[in-house]
């Protein structure tokens, strides 16, 4: 029997409509201040329109290489038991909680001026090749997002019954037939989603353009956005590319919203199918390789960055200390912040089932650009504040709201599934209320909070957005501080403090994604 | 004593209709074909879903319009009668104070509740560690210290075997002799309904009719209950 909504207590109504009073602000109040500051798109300049078609290449490109990657590499793990797929599996959920500034150092460590690529073509009579510009950027961007791009690929691909696969061996299918009857179906269903989930994430990635673009060339609308900002204080113009980055990302959300996008966070990710057309050597030869090639890839930047920093762990300077607690207190704040919104907006959500208003609003995020919301936090706080003394202010709320979707994601199947189960029984028992929350909510939802919190608190300590808009010398983080050396050409230090960065964001989300499941 | 006053359900094209009195501490069955809205009639009693029209009253209280937890009866559900995370004694004391913030005294009545229902022993134990008789005993311990006049069974026990479901009707019939409390228990079985209910609501054919002696209906039953019984 479909239940009614279940009349929900003052305190949950009131928390609800606090949060998603909130992200609206954060979202579309930010981008309303904007958007009254812009002044039209007579001003669109050719630096504008560069900056423009840059976005939307790179991000293409990005999306398109990374897809085109990751279909081997998700084909190898859909078809091979081997030991330690496992680790893989879960090691290629790593990225999403990798410091971006991290990456690029370790990028920079293989592929770049004076990495170990460089040195092997010099070695060879080559050219060195630069990788900042374009191809730096979508290097980066294909680091990031190729490991997603096979996670849900890999889902797909165990999405095909097992039973198919053995209808296939029963009619003698060979490899060719397999693919043409049942991979290339699921691929024609699966890519456009994939596609552009990682176009939308591309489109707004800031750290990246700002370490690896730059230049007239490689200048991304973001990026633009933070150099108005930051060095000109044009804000007309910063403005208008706030704009600008919104229609984008509202066309690229809109989009996606015409396709299912994966959740990314796949389970049963290890359910063996017997595949018995894939045993020939060349295709075993061939799967071998592409995982090889696809760890090392993916692997080889961070072993590059920790190799270079651990020894340099004991010697950091004082600010690096001094930046990384003002990093991990602003990750606590936007972690506590993200689950003060996103715990009230899933038990409501959960409560009117039906409704998807609340949840919508909780998505919002999703396609909104980080500096967007802080350009426009300035703009409607500048009046009251210096820009640098709420610089990290502006960080926690807008780490906040750009966390609240993913815990939402976490949250709302568990809140659903709480309410199904055990919402009539607390009703029935008049448990309502801080008792219901205390004896009932938080016990059972436990995992996925500790699972939302973890990632909040990682994605939060990791980065580098809003804080690099406002930070004046007294209110870096540590991501930003990291940046600074690498600025500077300090790079052991900045090796050093990258290794801080990783284990920091890494402990963060061990810890508590694990303390939501210590004896559940 | 129990009355729906003109009460109509209605759930997209389903319609039910009741209008009848169940007097105090009666043990009335309900039973009818599937589908027909047995278990809806228990959830509308109990509040979980709103009546279209009429009214429900307790002694001649209106209690239509009143939130679940605040009506005067304890529901026992087919599945997910007990709280997975809370202990045994746990579990029990929501009965008593919902917040669990329990005296000394509440202690020591629970215990007594679990001795009476022959748990004693298994306060710190969870759900999942005590077979399905014995979790349906900790649903039933928890209604008897909650106390309420009415009672209702919407198939708690019908996962069990024979002899563990006729034990725990065994087992309510003695609570609710002892506290006076009237049943409504919602039953698939006529032997349930033979050997616990003297009186038995027939619900069929967009109807729930008044409760009538369940030997007369069980032997001389009408065409549509005849068809279900598939005599």
């Amino acid at each position: 029997m479909q239940a009614p909504a279940r009349p929900m207590s003052r305190a949950l109504k009131t928390g609800a409509a606090l949060a998603a009073a909130l992200v609206l602000t954060l979202t579309l109040g930010t981008l309303g201040a904007v958007l009254t500051r812009a002044e039209g798109f007579a001003g669109l300049g050719a630096a504008d329109w560069s900056a423009l078609r840059f976005t939307v290449t790179q991000a293409a490109v990005s999306a398109a290489l990374s897809l085109l990657l990751a279909i081997p590499a998700a084909r190898a793990l859909a078809r091979r038991r081997f030991p330690g797929r496992g680790v893989l599996i879960t090691l290629l959920g790593a990225p999403f909680i990798l410091p971006v500034i991290v990456a690029v150092m370790g990028l920079l460590a293989v592929f770049g001026r004076s990495g170990f690529l460089n040195d092997g073509l010099a070695a060879l009579g080559f050219a060195r090749v630069s990788i900042y510009g374009f191809a730096g950027v979508v290097l980066a961007h294909v680091f990031f997002n190729l490991p997603l791009a096979v996670r849900l690929l890999l889902q797909g691909w165990l999405d095909i019954p097992a039973e198919r696969f053995r209808l296939a061996a029963a009619l003698g299918f060979g490899p060719g037939d397999i693919a043409r009857h049942l991979e290339y179906p699921m691929l024609r269903a699966r890519t456009p989603g994939v596609f552009v989930a990682i176009f939308l994430i591309c489109l707004t990635s800031f750290a990246v353009a700002l370490t690896l673009g730059g230049g007239p060339k490689a200048t991304t609308v973001e990026l633009a956005i933070y150099q108005s900002f930051r060095y000109d204080f044009d804000l007309g113009r910063a403005a208008m590319l706030a704009a600008i980055q919104l229609g984008l990302c509202a066309t690229a959300a809109l989009l996606a919203a015409r396709f299912t996008l994966p959740s990314g966070f796949g389970t049963g990710l290890d359910r063996p199918v017997a595949r018995w057309d894939a045993n020939g050597p060349f295709l075993r030869t061939q799967d071998i390789a592409v995982l090889i090639l696809t760890s090392l890839f993916l692997l080889a930047p961070l072993l590059a960055v920790i190799t270079a920093g651990l020894p340099r762990l004991g010697s950091l300077p004082a600010p690096v200390w001094q930046a990384a607690l003002r990093s991990l207190a602003v990750a606590g704040v936007s972690t506590l912040a993200a689950i003060a919104m996103a715990l009230p907006l899933a038990l409501a959500s959960a409560a009117r089932s039906g409704r998807r208003g609340l949840e919508t609003i909780g998505m919002l995020p999703l396609a909104t650009s980080s500096l967007v919301t802080g350009t426009g936090l300035f703009l409607l706080l500048r009046p009251l504040a210096n820009p640098g003394d709420i610089a990290l202010a502006v960080t926690v709320a807008v780490n906040a709201a750009m966390a609240l979707p993913f815990c939402l994601r976490a949250l709302l199947p568990a809140a659903r599934e709480l309410e199904a189960d055990y919402g009539r029984l607390a009703q029935s028992l008049n448990l309502t209320g801080l008792a219901r929350l205390r004896l009932l909510t938080l016990p059972r939802l436990r995992r996925p909070l500790g699972f939302a919190a973890g990632l909040t608190a990682a994605l939060s300590m990791g980065d580098l957005g809003v804080i690099a808009l406002f930070a004046d010398e007294d209110s870096a983080t540590l991501p930003l501080q990291l940046y600074r050396l690498m600025g500077a050409y300090r790079m052991q230090d900045a090796a050093g403090a990258a290794v801080l960065l990783l284990a920091l964001s890494l402990a963060l989300f061990w810890a508590l994604d694990r303390g939501g499941r210590a004896d559940a | 004593m129990l009355e729906l006053q003109d009460v109509t359900i209605t759930q997209g094209a389903f319609r039910l209709s009741a209008d009848f009195v169940v007097a105090k501490s009666a043990r009335v069955a309900v039973i009818g074909p599937s589908g027909a809205g047995k278990s809806t009639l228990l959830s509308v009693i109990a509040g979980f879903y709103p009546a279209e029209s009429g009214r429900i009253l307790w002694d001649g209280t209106d209690i239509t319009h009143i939130q679940p937890g605040k009506r005067p009866l304890s529901i026992l559900f087919q599945d997910q009668n007990l709280f997975p995370h809370l202990t045994i004694a746990q579990n029990v004391g929501l009965g008593l104070r919902p917040d669990l913030r329990l005296s000394p005294a509440d202690h020591e009545a629970v215990s007594r509740a679990l001795t009476r229902t022959g748990l004693q022993g298994m306060e710190a134990r969870k759900p999942a560690t005590l077979s399905g008789g014995q979790q349906g005993r900790v649903a039933l311990t928890r209604a008897l210290l909650r106390a309420r006049p009415l009672m209702l069974l919407d198939e708690p026990f019908a996962a069990l075997g024979p002899a563990l479901k006729a034990e725990m009707l065994d087992l309510v019939a003695e609570i609710t002799d002892e506290t006076g409390a009237t049943v409504l228990m919602v039953s698939h079985a006529p032997e349930d309904a033979r050997r616990f209910a003297p009186e038995t609501i027939l619900v069929a054919e967009g109807t729930a009719h008044p409760p009538h002696p369940t030997t007369a209906l069980l032997d001389n039953p009408p065409p549509v209950l005849a068809a279900y019984l598939g005599q």
